[in-house]
């Protein structure tokens, strides 16, 4: 197991009840609460990556969960660079794994 | 339109909250941006409108405060909030006025904003129709002439709108984020800074992990220790790395400073006795050195360190773990500050005086930037600065109590940086291949043994060379990791010189500090289109063309 939603039953501060949104990983469909983030849609899922880097092809999720370091972006509704930790999911968001390739050396 | 000053608050945490209120009593108009649709900052960091809770209270400290602060400021006629607000750069002096004058036709062409972002609690605001009225004003009262530019809309967005205000006085409340160095595998999924965990707990009502490792420096563990538990996690672990007698002289000299904060000792003692009911176990002297895992975390290695957090040889011990959270201590956010012209300290603070006040006229700052001192002293510090910057008598009765508040927990502050400040020993826990710059995935090794071969020990040189803290988070996370081994580096190579100091940081003081990895003209990342439209509407600052490093801007420096 990794990163997981509380269970509102357990949740000392008793949960109201909120919509349910649903948003697509590179066509994988996830469901989530409007009002997470994507990235808080996404952890809950139990996914942690979605990202790939460019030197080492290795995979990035959440690191400061609050916006500093840019390590969460994604690609949402095909607009790139955008911090998963701080975008409010909306229902139908389709988001896609970023990686972004080296530039070729030309030398 | 009234006459009362402008002030123009940045950042919607307890310290610009504070400020913001007092401003308010002393007969300002006060406008507050939050770069969140949420107030509250990290420290009331909770679920958004959209998803709300029966007793969110369960979750704070000082919950109730906030909500009334909050309320005043959103039922307050002469106040102004503006949430989702990202600035992205501030002038001041000549720039600023040059850029007054192209003021009136952006404003024309856009009298409101058309839609208000996020949730309810956001207004919608008229552009800031008082700018050119308040130039004279601003004059009169021998303050700089400051210009911020702001863009509004959901994070990282593509059509964000512009907005630039020149208040009368300004009061910089940005906060601070996690310190988080550097150790082996601590680039794998799984690894978060300590306030990550704990915004996802507040913000998302997520738990990072089932076994999870806390690990690193100060008070703050204890907090995300607590959220963590709250979150039905099993905390395996605080790993603390100040060593005991080092903890016990930070705290248990002048014993009477702790009491006089007194806000913090129920706080603590909370804390406290929740390690107690969940028997979470709390070292000190232990440091985690190394993340294990192939694409997530599945176990981490904590090991003994010494009084300099040197790792001691034959103490490593492996936990089984799903996920870490990591913080050394805290990095003021200062690069709005540094923009405006502030002095900074020698530890690397926002310098002000005992009311606030910059080393800019007209420019305040409180709260973490100012110094790591917590929510209470954050609240003091705004408070005052609000009060200040709008006008207020410093000698007004009804400040009394924050200004002596205030003086507390500087001496807290102090404390906790006496027994929690990083020590130089950590750099003992990397190894060569262990990443420094996590953007551009710089390795120790290559910041080091660059060091050496080319006797470079300019930062920016350096930066140049390794692509270290070049990325896209503009160095918040590695900046001053980066200026630590290239110091280290260096004292094995050649002898240090001058060159740390930032270009155009020169001559004014030679020991002061390299300030380079905290400047950042180009303040957040925003996108060429929304640059393009803000030179089409003549709103980009004439002086701040230089383009952040970013990366649409790498091939063409490859």
């Amino acid at each position: 197991m990794a990163a997981r939603m509380i269970r509102a039953s357990n949740d000392p501060v008793q949960p109201l009840t909120a919509d349910r949104i649903g948003l697509t990983l590179d066509g994988t469909p996830h469901e989530g609460l409007r009002g997470q983030t994507i990235a808080g849609v996404l952890l809950a899922e139990g996914v942690l990556s979605w990202r790939r880097t460019s030197v080492g092809d290795s995979p990035r999720g959440v690191f400061c969960g609050i916006g500093v370091c840019f390590d969460c972006i994604v690609e949402v509704n095909g607009v790139r660079d955008i911090r998963a930790c701080q975008r409010r999911a909306q229902d139908g968001d389709v988001v896609r794994t970023q990686h972004d390739e080296l530039p070729e050396v030309t030398s | 339109m009234t006459d009362a000053r402008h002030v123009l608050v940045v950042g919607g945490g307890p310290a610009g909250l504070a400020a913001a209120e007092s401003a308010l009593a002393a007969g300002a108009r006060v406008t507050l941006l939050d770069s969140s649709d949420e107030l509250g900052g990290q420290y009331w960091r909770h679920l958004p409108s959209a998803r709300p809770a029966a007793h969110e209270e369960r979750l704070h400290h000082g919950w109730q405060g906030f909500v009334r602060r909050r309320g005043v400021l959103a039922q307050h006629p002469d106040c102004t909030i503006v949430t989702e607000a990202q600035v992205w750069a501030i002038e001041t002096g000549d720039a600023a006025r040059d850029s007054a004058a192209t003021l009136h036709a952006a404003r024309d062409s856009a009298a409101t904003l058309d839609a208000s972002p996020g949730d309810a609690a956001t207004r919608v605001v008229p552009r800031d129709g008082a700018a050119a009225e308040n130039a004279a004003a601003e004059n009169a009262a021998g303050a700089v002439s400051v210009t911020v530019h702001v863009l509004v809309g959901p994070p990282d967005g593509t059509d964000r709108e512009p907005q630039t205000y020149r208040p009368d006085a300004l009061v910089l409340a940005t906060g601070a984020h996690d310190r988080t160095l550097p150790f082996p595998g601590w680039q794998l999924p799984g690894v978060y800074s300590a306030g990550a965990a704990q915004a996802l707990a507040k913000g998302e009502r997520v738990s990072i992990g089932d076994r999870v490792v806390i690990a690193g420096a100060g008070p703050f563990l204890l907090p995300v220790a607590k959220s963590l538990t709250q979150t039905g996690a099993r905390v395996v672990g605080v790993f603390e790395a100040s060593t005991p007698a080092r903890l016990l002289r930070g705290w248990s000299s002048k014993p009477l400073e702790l009491l006089g904060a007194r806000g913090k000792a129920p706080e603590l003692v909370d804390y406290a006795l929740g390690h107690l009911r969940h028997r979470i176990p709390y070292r000190t002297g232990w440091a985690v050195v190394e993340a294990h895992g192939t694409d997530r975390v599945d176990s981490v290695t904590v090991q003994k360190v010494d009084a300099s957090w040197a790792p001691i040889p034959g103490t490593r011990r492996r936990i089984a773990a799903d996920a870490v959270a990591v913080s050394h201590g805290f990095t003021p956010r200062l690069e709005l500050a540094i923009a405006a012209g502030c002095d900074i300290t020698s530890d690397r603070f926002v310098r002000v005086d005992d009311l606030g006040r910059t080393s800019v006229p007209g420019v305040f700052a409180a709260g973490e930037i100012t110094s790591i001192g917590g929510a209470d002293a954050a609240l003091a510090e705004g408070s005052v600065a609000g009060h200040v910057a709008a006008g207020g008598d410093p000698a007004d009765v009804s400040l009394r109590a924050d200004r002596r508040r205030r003086r507390t927990f500087t001496a807290f502050a102090a404390r906790l940086e006496r027994a929690h400040g990083i020590r130089s020993g950590w750099t003992g826990w990397l190894r060569d291949d262990t990443i420094a710059c996590r953007c551009e995935e710089v390795s120790c090794g290559t910041i080091r043994s660059t060091v050496r071969r080319t006797a470079q020990t300019g930062v920016r040189s350096v930066k140049l060379t390794t692509r270290a803290g070049l990325g896209i988070c503009q160095a918040r996370i590695c900046g001053r990791t980066v200026e630590e081994l290239i110091r280290t580096a260096e004292h094995d190579a050649i002898t240090p010189d001058a060159s740390l100091s930032a270009p155009g940081d020169s001559g004014k003081d030679p020991i002061r500090p390299p300030v380079s990895t905290d400047r950042r003209p180009i303040v957040s990342p925003i996108r060429l289109g929304e640059l393009a439209g803000l030179a089409a509407s003549a709103q980009l600052p004439p002086d701040h063309l230089d383009l952040p490093d970013a990366r649409p801007a790498r091939s063409a420096e490859d």
